[in-house]
């Protein structure tokens, strides 16, 4: 970072800022992301070990913390494949052909992003609570969805619905639909045409899109509150056992069980910038 | 909510016989059903149940002081959250796109973190960094800038889920920028900060809007980071905060209200972005 050294560069000068303005703005965006994106990151793992291994261990390896474990991963298991697979086939449907109301049909896949976490969280106590539309129903078949596990499942999927979507539709319909007909016509069938000639093309979108839909639906919290009740042991995902040891005041503990989805957070980050090396590599 | 480039190809589409591709009706059918269940039904239930409350009971439980208060920390935190994401993930972008420096691609990675970490971390890592003991707070605390458990640290936490948003919706965008412009301005004498004004700014404007109305979308409907930095106190409570507030009461009507409040502002938005991103689309193609 030799300020006095000139700038070799391809670009004339004229539409260039000069060295001194150019390293005071590095500067600044350097100062504001390690302040506001590498310090909060550095805290959570400074403060899971503020008082040694044992309290860490302690907590990360509790009973309650093990249960919210299993179900985190048990919803993200169930939530993400359900939404790839709405994911392929809508952008599939939306990408390859015309139809009314598919200007109507992309609107309603962005709903999910536009509503907050705890209003669609709400959504499913009215759709399905004791008090709820379908309450009496599934009380009578004894259904339980609200404060169960379904409920976190359903409340995860819709928070998480448009990510995989989003990502393919951009990717296919760039793609057209020439390489399909062309792998129709030398005799393929459609699930053939699908598995061999569409998937291979989108496949970094798609594992893209599943990384980003994963990280959402391990670490939601506000949807998955409201539906949950929080039930130690058997409704409380990692974000809420969080939430839950923050309130008793434990100065290390919630912070261990952070520093889990802390690690999660970094495994996505670097499966994404794989993917987007990958993507750039292939193109 | 990124946007869908209307392409060529998609408008030749239009003009083309049905495509000799098999599946629409099985993936449509799929898709309509799926979209259905998991959103339209769930939305529907809330339109129901608030048309069967009564309407005035409705409109005092969505515009008492309590819920004013709210909606007005709510709007404003969004507001200034989104602002400073504007402003900082404009120059963030800027650096990512026009400069090589070392640490240029640890920067740009660092930018998706708070997409990827969950809320209820960032709020819990946040809140501790301002407390009086924190690494930011043992210095800020004392100079009176309280960044936990006021309506600062709720700024503070929306700003950070938001920038991403205003990074990613800038960055394709400024890397596609027609550089010939600023030779341009420069060869008819425009200073390097006159272009940048003049020339660079304006182009860049609705893309900015996009990514501020982004950010200010996210912020509004903000939850997880909230529960932790807000320290559940009356002056720190924003809208979502209320509504969990009254369902924990079992005060349902009370929630309702709060939510159908938060859907119109959602939708709203939802609507101008629309507008917006087709209006940067046509901008840009200009």
């Amino acid at each position: 970072m030799n300020l006095t050294q000139p700038v070799h560069s391809k670009t004339p000068s004229a539409i260039r800022e000069s060295p001194l303005v150019k390293w005071i703005l590095i500067s600044i965006a350097l100062s504001f992301a390690a302040i506001f994106l590498l310090l909060p990151l550095v805290n959570v793992f400074v403060q899971a070990f503020a008082r040694g291994w044992t309290p860490y261990w302690n907590a990360v390896t509790a009973r309650d913390t093990g249960s919210a474990i299993r179900l985190t991963l048990f919803v993200a298991l169930i939530s993400v494949p359900l939404n790839v697979l709405f994911g392929l086939a809508a952008s599939w449907a939306i990408t390859k052909f015309d139809f009314r109301g598919k200007a109507v049909l992309l609107t309603f896949i962005d709903l999910p992003f536009a509503i907050s976490p705890v209003v669609a969280g709400l959504l499913f106590v009215l759709l399905c609570g004791a008090n709820g539309l379908f309450g009496p129903w599934l009380d009578a078949h004894h259904v339980k969805i609200i404060f169960a596990l379904p409920g976190i499942v359903l409340a995860t999927i819709f928070v998480t619905f448009p990510y995989v979507v989003r990502e393919l539709i951009p990717i296919m319909q760039a793609q057209g639909t020439e390489q399909e007909e062309a792998a129709l016509t030398l005799g393929a069938n459609g699930w053939q045409t699908f598995w061999q000639v569409t998937v291979p093309s989108v496949k970094w979108g798609l594992l893209y899109g599943v990384i980003l839909c994963n990280a959402r639906a391990m670490g939601e919290f506000g949807a998955v509150e409201v539906v949950s009740g929080h039930i130690a042991g058997q409704t409380d995902t990692l974000p809420l056992r969080i939430d839950k040891l923050y309130n008793e005041f434990d100065p290390v503990a919630p912070f261990a069980v952070a520093t889990l989805l802390a690690l999660l957070a970094l495994v996505t980050l670097f499966i994404k910038l794989f993917l987007e090396w990958k993507s750039r590599d292939e193109a | 909510m990124t946007r869908f480039p209307e392409t060529a190809a998609d408008k030749t589409r239009q003009h083309r016989t049905s495509s000799p591709l098999p599946g629409k009706r099985i993936t449509l059918g799929f898709s309509v059903f799926y979209l259905s269940v998991i959103v339209l039904l769930p939305i529907a239930a809330l339109v129901l149940r608030a048309s069967h409350l009564s309407a005035t009971e409705l409109w005092s439980l969505a515009t008492n002081a309590r819920a004013l208060a709210a909606y007005k920390l709510s709007l404003g935190a969004s507001l200034v959250a989104a602002l400073v994401n504007a402003a900082f993930g404009s120059l963030l972008a800027w650096v990512l796109v026009r400069y090589k420096f070392p640490g240029r691609q640890l920067l740009d990675g660092l930018v998706d973190f708070p997409f990827a970490l969950p809320t209820a971390v960032a709020g819990l890592t946040l809140a501790n960094l301002f407390t009086e003991n924190g690494w930011l707070g043992k210095f800020l605390v004392p100079l009176g800038i309280r960044g936990a458990f006021t309506p600062l640290g709720v700024m503070i936490a929306l700003t950070f889920v938001g920038l991403p948003f205003s990074v990613r919706t800038l960055q394709p965008v400024l890397e596609n920028l027609d550089r010939g412009v600023e030779e341009a301005a420069a060869c008819l004498g425009a200073g390097r900060l006159r272009t940048f004004v003049s020339v660079i700014i304006p182009t860049l404007f609705p893309t900015i809007l996009t990514g501020f109305g982004l950010s200010f979308a996210r912020a509004l409907g903000e939850y997880g980071s909230i529960k932790f930095i807000s320290g559940n106190l009356p002056e720190t409570e924003i809208a979502p905060v209320l509504m969990v507030a009254r369902l924990d009461q079992y005060d349902y009507t009370g929630a309702i209200a709060v939510a159908v409040v938060l859907m119109i502002f959602s939708f709203i938005l939802l609507f101008t972005l629309n507008w917006v991103q087709g209006w940067a689309e046509k901008f840009q193609q200009a």
